[in-house]
């Protein structure tokens, strides 16, 4: 029986576990460590509706206005620094130890930045409430073009954000090709091209050197970028610095199996979280969606509940999924495209920046990628769950106008 | 206790989330609009409702008591 369960990360991830940890029935002590001192809140918005408003209402994560009704200890503003496993305890920033029969890790992921370009000064990274309102009172202060590092997801949106605005924007990327890893260079030359098509002034395959006196960014390519605000958008790395040699297993991630599970009584979800997904050939995989930190979330707090009661049978499968908004397209992607063997067109034409790129591996559908085609993406997660032969997925597609 | 599904067409933006969780009632068609097929659903799809209103990346859906 497991009367007290702490939670680490007071985001998506820990939210959805902890709400869950209470309705599936678990009425001991629950104790949730936040090192941010808001309350959960929607990260998405951030670079979005949020950056161009600057509305906080947008940030908003329906029932968090409610959450001291659930009986939740909230050490908000606290970081765990420590934790023993043995003992049964996470140390705190201020001393203090919380003592857990249950353990939630939901710490999501840090924000890299670039030697080259350290924060301030203009200079901003982007993953918290606290920096989209430091960027957003930087940008009403200092007129003129925006440079964006980093053309993935995030980087994107902010451009186009910005773009929107009515700023001058350059976007530089160090890859040939933006998003390649994630949808190949076909799919990834359209992404880039679609920023292009808003008066992005798009600069690809070089790298930013650093940052003169007077603020100008050199680049690889001898040139250089006179911004009034810089935007490092280069991914994130998941925060398990405080768990190094704490006996669980940190690569790239803390290290579960297939059903969520780091250690007897540990469980992690969110962007912190390596597994083995079964469902994309035991592929071990880390997920930095929003949709995942719900779903993992609330799996692993019925995973932990369980404890040996738990079909091992029971894994954590799920078909990753995630959107992204730029401009007035939606782009989202269904499943890995990683190891794909074949791509095929349907619904759409690139040119019209609307359509679904599918993506096969060993004879089955893994992945879907759509511009403007919510629907079709959605069908294609069903297809990709029920591991789809590439040659009946594609003939359903072929349908898709 | 009747039901009722409510979705504010001025927060929906289509990406047909809540389609996948509960395809009986939400669906997003050609014309990239959201439809609400059935705003009454019945009780054993109540629960598939609110795992929709919980997904809902733009918090569009709501429950109403009616
Ligand atoms: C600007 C932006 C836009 C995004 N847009 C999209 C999108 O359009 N679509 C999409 O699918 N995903 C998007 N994401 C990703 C999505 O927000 C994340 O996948 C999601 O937030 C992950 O949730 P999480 O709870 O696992 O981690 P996080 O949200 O990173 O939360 C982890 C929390 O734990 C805290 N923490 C970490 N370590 C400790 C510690 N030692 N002690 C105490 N607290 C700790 C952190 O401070 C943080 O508050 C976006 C992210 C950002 C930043
Ligand atoms: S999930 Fe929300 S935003 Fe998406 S289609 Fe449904 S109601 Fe609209």
């Amino acid at each position: 029986m497991l009367r007290r369960i702490a939670v680490v990360g007071a985001s998506l991830a820990g939210w959805h576990a902890a709400t869950t940890l209470r309705r599936e029935g678990f009425d001991g002590e629950l104790t949730v460590i936040g090192a941010e001192a808001e309350p959960p809140y929607d990260r998405p918005p951030l670079s979005k509706a949020f950056l161009a408003t600057g509305d906080e209402n947008k940030v908003a994560l329906a029932g968090v206005a409610d959450r001291e009704s659930l009986g939740i200890t909230w050490r908000l503003g606290r970081r765990a620094t420590g934790l023993r496993l043995a003992e049964r305890t996470v140390g705190l920033d201020d001393g203090s130890e919380v003592a857990f029969d249950g353990l939630v890790l939901a710490g999501g992921a840090d924000v890299r930045t670039l030697p080259s370009l350290p924060v301030g000064d203009g200079v901003h990274a982007l993953r918290t409430l606290a920096d989209a309102r430091a960027l957003r009172a930087d940008l009403d202060r200092r007129p003129g073009p925006v440079l964006v590092v980093g053309a993935g997801f995030i980087g994107a949106e902010v451009a186009a954000t910005c773009r929107e605005a009515g700023r001058d924007v350059v976007l530089v990327e160090a890859a040939a090709v933006p998003l390649e890893r994630a949808v190949g260079a076909e799919i990834g030359a359209v992404c880039g091209a679609l920023h292009r098509d808003h008066g992005v002034d798009l600069r690809l395959g070089t790298a930013v050197v650093g940052r003169d006196a007077s603020g100008a960014v050199a680049l690889g390519d001898g040139t250089t970028v006179d911004a009034a605000v810089v935007v490092v958008g280069v991914g994130v790395s998941p925060a398990t610095g405080w768990l190094e040699g704490s006996g669980l297993t940190i690569d790239d991630g803390v290290v579960c199996d297939g059903t969520g599970l780091a250690a007897p009584g540990v469980v992690a979800a969110g962007d912190i979280a390596r597994w083995p997904n079964a469902l994309f050939f035991g592929d071990s995989m880390r997920v930095e969606h929003w949709d995942n930190a719900i779903d993992m979330g609330a799996f692993v707090a019925r995973r932990l509940l369980a404890g040996d009661d738990w079909d091992p049978a029971e894994v954590f499968a799920p078909v990753p999924w995630f959107w992204s908004d730029q401009y007035d397209r939606k782009l989202q992607m269904a499943g890995r495209a990683t190891g794909a063997d074949q791509m095929q067109i349907a619904g759409g034409t690139l040119e019209e920046r609307r359509f679904v790129a599918l993506y096969g591996r060993a004879g089955r559908l893994v992945a879907a990628f759509g511009m403007n085609r919510p629907r079709h993406i959605v069908q294609s997660r069903g297809l990709i769950a029920r591991s789809c032969p590439w040659d009946e997925a594609r003939e359903l597609a072929a349908a898709w106008t | 206790m009747g039901w009722r599904v409510v979705v504010d067409m001025d927060l929906c933006e289509s990406n047909a989330v809540c389609m996948a969780v509960l395809p009986e009632v939400f669906e997003v068609r050609d014309d990239d609009l959201l439809y609400v097929l059935d705003e009454t659903p019945p009780d054993s799809m109540r629960a598939k409702a609110e795992e929709a209103v919980a997904r809902c990346p733009k918090q569009a859906i709501a429950i109403v008591e009616a």
